[in-house]
């Protein structure tokens, strides 16, 4: 057991207990605030896979961006700031089921992949992950008519946005 | 490789010589080293926090036309220990019905917002924490950390005021992150690397000649990043108090206070490192790592006396404004400014130096020209439509 590998399992449990706190939470904004705590565990999980960019975007996008978004949406919209009603509903036990269903759909998947159980190769001296990125995501050959795509449905959701909140005189 | 040329990695070597003399596993004494570091770190830059109180304190009051601190030591220099020996005998106090652990995280999360900045701050060419080749986005994920801080403070003192404080604030900042990142893109678009040593060594000329605009759209968003004057919201004398932070006594506010102070210094390093070279000062820095330690903070004390400047001269300015401001000019301005550079950088590439930075100031001061007219035919027209108003207003009378 190599030092990264305890830091993987510490990270790991406590991604896992905080996402556990985000469903069983009766305050909603401790919620929010236990999500930031997973979506930080994820962003360290990135880390320990040499996906910095990768980390530092999962900060800059979801903690910054996102859980703000949520605690500002809990704090305007709930007549108290402190609600403290029921978290669950009472179809609990089909979303608990489709988790379960989803997570060993997935573990049989990578179960067939042939690199499953092999370790990874070393990544070599120089090796410039963001470049590599950069060039995947605009280069025709790789992936820039997905990337394309996915800007023009962020533009749409932006225009509707501004569409539904202008205020017409 | 004696001391003078690279005092981190021999003191590094000598200390991992004396832990792997102890019996010590090579991954731990690395660990411990690594440890020992940002010990070190931390401590200088807390102490260089503790002058900052003394700094700050002394240049507000000349712009006040006062002295400022003088009674406690030579030049008032011992003022700020006796304030921080206050602060920390100060009764402790919780308000009722607060949220004890999020309040109590808050100031906590605060403070380590701003020193996690150090991490990538490269203080001379062979003195850095790490060189992240993603530097410049770390630079606002620790400013997204900073903002849920100030939310958890401001929720969790159960005060409304604390909370209006802290949405104001949290507008501010979440707002002027976006122009920020823009312009941070330029000095990543001149180098081709987000990396800062990269950027640092990439400035055979400055770039704030390459691009005053973005230096310029930098400060103003990091100003408001700071949440300092003309952008500091979050308090109101009568009406807010200090804002998100009210509820907060003794070390907690000495906390928020000493992280609002160390963060407007490390933005001036900031705007250094982007625009004004950094470490760098016409080959002084290869001299020795200890001159550019001096560079870079004497550049940083430089950019922390400009935002103090702008703090004591301009007045504050309603939230609506602020808003306007950013959304519907600085925003788009560096969005324009950002893909004129990179097709200007396309473009010149492989022209030659000075063709280069001709092309480059041109296309700024055009982007410049042109946003301020706009602005001038927009403020026209508007002013146009008031002035139609009232005389219809004073035609009913």
């Amino acid at each position: 057991m190599t030092g990264e590998h305890i830091i993987f399992l510490i990270v790991g449990a406590v991604t896992l207990l905080s996402a556990l706190m985000v469903v069983t939470m009766r305050n909603l904004v401790h919620a929010a605030l236990w999500l930031v705590a997973t979506l930080f565990g994820v962003a360290i999980i990135y880390t320990l896979l040499n996906a910095g960019f990768l980390a530092v975007v999962q900060v800059v996008v979801y903690i910054g961006a996102i859980a703000i978004l949520f605690i500002f949406a809990v704090m305007l919209t709930r007549r108290q700031a402190a609600d403290t009603g029921v978290s669950v509903n009472k179809n609990w036990w089909a979303g608990a089921l489709m988790a379960v269903l989803t997570f060993a759909g997935l573990a049989y998947l990578l179960q067939s992949w042939r690199g499953f159980s092999k370790t990874a190769a070393a990544i070599p001296s120089g090796f410039d992950a963001v470049n590599q990125l950069g060039e995947a995501l605009t280069s025709p050959a790789g992936y820039v008519l997905p990337f394309e795509v996915a800007s023009v449905l962020l533009l749409a959701a932006l225009v509707g946005a501004v569409y539904l909140a202008f205020n017409k005189k | 490789m004696n001391f003078w040329n690279d005092p981190l990695k021999v003191a590094a070597d000598w200390l991992m010589g004396i832990f792997t003399s102890w019996g010590m596993n090579d991954v731990a004494a690395h660990v411990l080293v690594a440890f020992l570091g940002v010990l070190l770190l931390i401590t200088i830059l807390m102490v260089i926090d503790i002058f900052l109180v003394w700094i700050e304190r002394k240049v507000v009051s000349r712009f006040q036309d006062r002295i400022g601190p003088n009674r406690v030591g030579p030049f008032g220099l011992i003022q700020p220990f006796a304030d921080i020996i206050k602060l920390m005998i100060k009764e402790d106090t919780t308000p009722d019905g607060a949220d004890k652990v999020v309040y109590n995280i808050a100031p906590i999360l605060s403070m380590m917002s701003v020193l996690i900045l150090w991490a990538v701050v490269p203080l001379a060419p062979v003195m850095l924490g790490v060189d992240l080749n993603i530097g410049v986005l770390f630079i606002i994920a620790a400013g997204s950390i900073g903002t849920l801080s100030i939310i958890m403070a401001g929720w969790s003192s159960n005060n409304k005021f604390s909370v209006i404080g802290a949405f104001r604030c949290v507008a501010v900042m979440v707002s002027f992150e976006i122009p920020m990142l823009a312009t941070l893109l330029i000095p990543t678009i001149f180098t081709g690397s987000m990396g800062m040593n990269a950027i640092i060594q990439g400035q055979n000329i400055w770039y704030v000649f390459l691009s005053p605009l973005a230096a310029l759209i930098f400060l103003i968003a990091a100003i408001a990043e700071l949440g300092r004057a003309p952008f500091d919201l979050a308090e109101g004398e009568s009406e807010l108090v200090s804002g998100y932070n009210i509820e907060y006594s003794g070390m907690k506010f000495g906390m928020f206070y000493a992280g609002e102070l160390l963060h407007a210094f490390t933005f001036g390093g900031f705007w250094a490192i982007m625009f004004f070279g950094g470490y760098r000062f016409f080959g002084l820095e290869q001299i020795s790592p200890f001159l550019a330690i001096a560079i870079i903070l004497f550049k940083a004390l430089v950019g922390y006396w400009i935002i103090m400047w702008v703090k004591y001269t301009v007045m504050r300015i309603r939230i609506d404004q602020m808003l306007a401001f950013n959304w519907k000019f600085l925003t788009p301005v560096a969005f324009v400014l950002v893909m004129v550079t990179a097709l200007m950088n396309a473009l010149l590439r492989d022209a030659g130096n000075w063709l280069y930075i001709t092309g480059m100031i041109l296309s700024n001061i055009i982007v410049a020209w042109a946003s301020l007219e706009i602005v001038r035919l927009v403020s026209k027209k508007e002013r146009e439509r008031v002035e139609g108003l009232k005389q219809v207003v004073e035609a009913h009378h």
